[in-house]
């Protein structure tokens, strides 16, 4: 949807960057301290991968739908 | 209370003493509440960026008609994947096992399949702006009036359903109080929509959409690991059945026990999953209901149009993975505190048996007696009615919210309930987008202020947004009564929405169909529903005759009851047609089949061709069905 200035994507892809940075910083934090969280299979340590993923397609949708890009 | 100020009942003694006094599942940490505030803060700027873009009624109602295929495509999913979906159909899961998954596949991809490569052409060719639009256009103003006024009265309530769904979640998982919850959900909901009108909703549905996948779909990657992947967990769930952990049934075939109606859990004959659901019920939603044809209109061309129900279809079928499937990890991965399997009820045991002050149920030989009722092994009666702590009674509904709390930790777990709610702001943002357009279009506009200014109606739609979340709110507290969120919505499909798929299909396809031909229809088609619903829940033996069965149950009267009402509409509908004259070919020009000049579309290479991927989506439905026999 380019016609009303800034697509949807974009803004799909700036929530899931803010998103991927939260939770793969707190992941992080989990990793460095071994203060993990006491949920189930804690020992995977999903916010790790799950943030990263996150911030890899938010990224992708920000850059590639940027508003200068699709106007 | 809002509900006694407009009138309704208020919530029930029970009803609030469970709520009040069930300790909430998970406490939301800092990173957690930041991730729902930015999801609000989201919403809420998208809806101020798009008022500036909805100056025109064409652009407030139907979002200036510009939506890609894609965007199309996911906000006709994104509207429907409300409250039920996602907590009503993974409590179902837990309950019926994977037959809760026909609501997906026969009770959906059919129907919009046949939408886009149908149906589409004639909603689209005439350019009408909704359902009852289309039946002006087709029958005249008294069916169009009738349409109008029942879709308007069943969003609404629909809404409300959302709205209390939302706060009961909210209420569960966190604590909040259900005042808060609803106030807060639908004074976003009614801002970004009355700011940005469809076009906002649409924005909303796709990034609701997007959160729903990125929050949700943890939950069954990590029940599926814990489980040994799905050969691991049907392992585990037959040696749950063979210990009494779990009620024994077949919780992995969708349609092995269907060859009688007591050999199921949900009462239910295939007959009436392929006539009931698969055609009255999911037909008529997914063809003539208002709340999603409306995004498919607001596409940008016709292959558009048609393309979106088809990619919709495709992301409809993936959907169990995050309803379906965690209801069915739930069997056996969900434990008590002091580490025994936990066994999920219904809500009126939950309330029935909630604690005191002392600790144990408020009336233990009620509680004793409904517990009787359920497949609780005795060792966790006992615990509950000794009111020991370590076993904390839940309902079905709450298997997602369980799941959750099971596997996220501080910020998955906000980005998970931040799925929830987005999905429940979906839902309620579609049904009231959805009622403002067919309120200003087909009531207002012909009935009360019939020639002002495109501006005008504009105003009124705005108006109108805010009264439809003022009338959701005070629905919301009226579910709060009633006996269960799943049968009151299914009995509202029967009434309102089948009745209209008769009418709808009779007049694009049948060019002797008459003006009282479809008035009549409807009105017989939705007596005849509200009727048989009537009839038995006055009389409960009468459920033998209206789903033909002694052994059938409530979800199978549904979809009887729909499909007779469906019956009742058509036969109606060609009885008076044949009575009464026709309009003449020249007057059915872009409304009916064999009359109407479909615009040929520009070739496209095969893989962007709308019959390419229906085939394949054809092909993936009947492997789905053929692998879960």
């Amino acid at each position: 949807m380019h016609s009303s200035g800034i697509s949807i994507w974009f803004f799909n892809g700036i929530l899931l960057t803010v998103y991927g940075v939260l939770v793969l910083a707190y992941g992080i934090f989990e990793l460095a301290t071994h203060q993990t969280a006491n949920v189930v299979l804690a020992n995977l340590h999903a916010p790790v991968w799950w943030g990263a993923i996150l911030l890899v397609l938010g990224l992708f949708y920000s850059v590639r739908f940027r508003p200068s890009r699709t106007k | 209370m809002i509900a006694a100020a407009i009138g309704l009942p208020a919530l029930s003694a029970p009803a609030a003493l469970a709520m009040m006094d069930s300790p909430s599942l998970a406490h939301l940490g800092l990173l957690d509440i930041a991730v729902i505030a930015i999801y609000f803060v989201m919403v809420i700027w998208i809806g101020f960026y798009l008022k500036g873009q909805s100056n025109t009624s064409e652009e407030f109602f139907m979002a200036g008609r510009e939506m890609t295929a894609w965007i199309a495509g996911l906000s006709f999913v994104s509207a429907n994947l409300g409250s039920l979906e996602l907590m009503g159909w993974a409590g179902s899961s837990y309950q019926y096992g994977i037959l809760a998954a026909h609501w997906y596949w026969i009770g959906a991809i059919p129907a919009m399949l046949f939408l886009g490569m149908v149906m589409m052409p004639f909603y689209y060719v005439c350019k009408t702006h909704s359902v009852p639009g289309y039946l002006k256009l087709r029958y005249g103003q008294g069916s169009s009036f009738v349409a109008a006024v029942s879709f308007a009265f069943m969003t609404v309530l629909m809404s409300g359903v959302n709205m209390f769904a939302m706060a009961e979640v909210m209420k569960i998982v966190l604590g909040w109080d259900l005042n808060f919850s609803i106030i807060v959900s639908s004074l976003a909901v009614a801002a970004y929509v009355a700011l940005g009108g469809l076009r906002s909703a649409i924005f909303n549905e796709v990034l609701q959409f997007v959160l729903i996948w990125g929050g949700a779909m943890l939950v069954p990657i990590l029940g599926l690991v814990e489980t040994g992947g799905w050969e691991g967990f049907k392992a585990r769930l037959a040696h749950n059945i063979a210990t009494g952990d779990v009620p024994v049934g077949d919780y992995t075939h969708m349609w092995r026990s269907m060859g009688h109606f007591a050999d199921n859990p949900m009462g239910i004959h295939w007959t009436g999953i392929l006539f009931g659901l698969g055609f009255a019920i999911s037909f008529g939603y997914w063809t003539t209901d208002f709340l999603v044809v409306q995004r498919v209109l607001a596409a940008n061309s016709l292959r558009s149009a048609r393309l979106a129900p088809v990619i919709g279809s495709f992301f409809k079928m993936a959907v169990p993975f995050i309803v379906i499937l965690p209801g069915l990890l739930g069997l056996v991965v969900l434990t008590n505190s002091n580490g025994s399997h936990m066994q999920l009820v219904g809500e009126n045991v939950v309330k029935v048996c909630a604690r005191s002050a002392s600790g144990g149920p408020a009336d233990s030989a009620a509680c004793s007696a409904a517990l009787a009722t359920t497949s609780v092994l005795p060792a966790t009666r006992a615990a509950v009615l000794a009111g020991t702590g370590d076993v904390q009674l839940h309902s079905y509904n709450e298997v997602l919210p369980l799941m959750m709390v099971r596997y996220l930790g501080p910020g998955l777990l906000g980005l998970g309930i931040t799925a929830l709610i987005a999905g429940f702001m979906s839902g309620m943002a579609g049904n009231v987008s959805a009622f403002t357009a067919i309120f200003t279009y087909d009531i207002y506009q012909p009935h009360i202020v019939k020639n002002a200014r495109d501006d005008h109606y504009v105003l009124v739609g705005r108006i109108v947004t805010i009264v439809g979340v003022v009338i959701s709110i005070g629905a919301a507290y009226l579910v709060m009564n009633a006996a269960g969120i799943m049968d009151y919505v299914q009995a509202l499909f029967s009434f309102f929405i089948s009745p209209l798929l008769g009418v709808v299909l009779l007049g694009m396809f049948w060019k002797r169909a008459t003006k009282a031909g479809g008035f009549w229809g409807l009105l017989c088609g939705t007596l005849t529903s509200i009727a048989l619903w009537a009839w038995v829940k006055a009389d409960p033996t009468a459920l033998r005759f209206v789903a033909i069965s002694p052994d059938a149950k409530d979800m199978a009267e549904n979809m009887y009851r729909a499909l007779w009402s469906v019956i009742t509409s058509v036969g109606v509908n060609v009885i008076v047609s044949l009575f009464t004259k026709p309009k003449p070919l020249s007057e059915l020009a872009s409304v009916v089949y064999g009359v109407t000049p479909l615009p040929t579309e520009e070739p496209v290479p095969f893989y962007k061709n709308e019959w390419t991927w229906t085939a394949i989506a054809v092909v993936l439905f009947a492997a789905l069905n053929i692998y879960f026999w």
